[in-house]
């Protein structure tokens, strides 16, 4: 019963960092990339690390699993948040497909501050979608 | 609440204690136990919400989870498959949420939820910058977040 357990778990956990790592090949741009890696590895990391708490039934491996899943799951979004807004500071283009862009326009220049009002836009302030496939590989 | 949460740990510790195995299904065992026994305890008192917010904790986790593996799928697919069916895009989110914790917890789970990335939060903390995959219509997306992932997760922190 709990190998059966175990082995969904750890196949679960195989398939999605492997789909993250073929995501960073296939992704169009950037933040696509980005979203795909990080969200498909922790969860990938945290099944892998379950499966170890599972396996051993030692209260020291259990207690540092779930201290290692914790931490995972606290500090990946906001390193996915630092680097996606870097990545928009410095004008990386989103892909051609890009329905919306909101965020178009919303920073202060000089300041780096972040408006949540609507104000009246520039317009040099057009969202920052690419044209072509090439300029976001 | 909370003494009521420090509670049901003692109990627990005390029941591991008196079985004498160090396993987290025996202390899980113990906690439920301890929360029932709190619960017959405190069935006079004005105080309830403890006993309801317990509930709502697990079946938030569970409702994650099947939010979580759900969009994986999704994602999955469109990755090993050779056609593109995302519709990426940044959507303007204004939160209900308004202290830090409650801002941080909300983030975090938008971000984990594959698909969705914050971008920035506005220097007021009024709305965040979310990155979607699969965006079909903005409004769509804030009002599904609204009712679901925001209002579950504020009735347990409020």
């Amino acid at each position: 019963m709990i190998d059966i357990v175990l082995a969904l778990l750890s196949t679960a956990g195989a398939l999605s960092i492997l789909f993250a790592s073929i995501g960073i090949l296939r992704m169009p741009d950037f933040y696509l990339r980005l979203s795909v890696t990080v969200k498909a590895s922790t969860l990938g990391v945290g099944l892998l690390l379950i499966c170890a708490a599972i396996m051993f039934p030692d209260v020291s491996v259990t207690t540092k699993a779930i201290a290692i899943v914790f931490f995972l799951i606290i500090t990946a979004p906001i390193g996915a948040h630092m680097i996606g807004r870097a990545a928009y500071f410095t004008g990386t283009p989103l892909w051609k497909g890009t329905i919306a862009d909101e965020l178009a326009g919303m920073y202060d220049e000089e300041t780096h501050t972040l408006e949540s009002e609507e104000e009246e836009r520039d317009k040099g302030d057009a969202p920052n979608i690419a044209e072509t496939e090439e300029e976001t590989k | 609440m909370i003494k009521n949460f420090l509670m049901n740990l003692l109990l627990a510790a005390i029941w591991v204690a008196l079985t004498g195995s160090l396993y987290y299904t025996n202390f899980l065992f113990g906690f439920m136990l301890g929360f029932f026994v709190l619960w017959i305890m405190n069935r006079n008192e004005t105080d309830q919400r403890y006993f309801f917010r317990d509930p709502k904790i697990i079946s938030f986790a569970f409702y994650f989870l099947y939010e979580i593996i759900k969009a994986n799928v999704q994602v999955a697919f469109d990755v090993i498959t050779p056609k593109y069916f995302f519709k990426p895009g940044i959507v303007k989110y204004t939160m209900a949420a308004k202290t830090d914790f409650e801002i941080q917890l909300l983030s975090t789970m938008i971000s984990l939820t594959p698909g969705t990335l914050i971008v920035d939060i506005s220097d007021d903390k009024k709305t965040i910058y979310i990155h979607v995959m699969y965006l079909t219509d903005p409004e769509t997306f804030v009002r599904q977040t609204q009712t679901g992932l925001e209002r579950r997760l504020l009735a347990i922190l409020r």
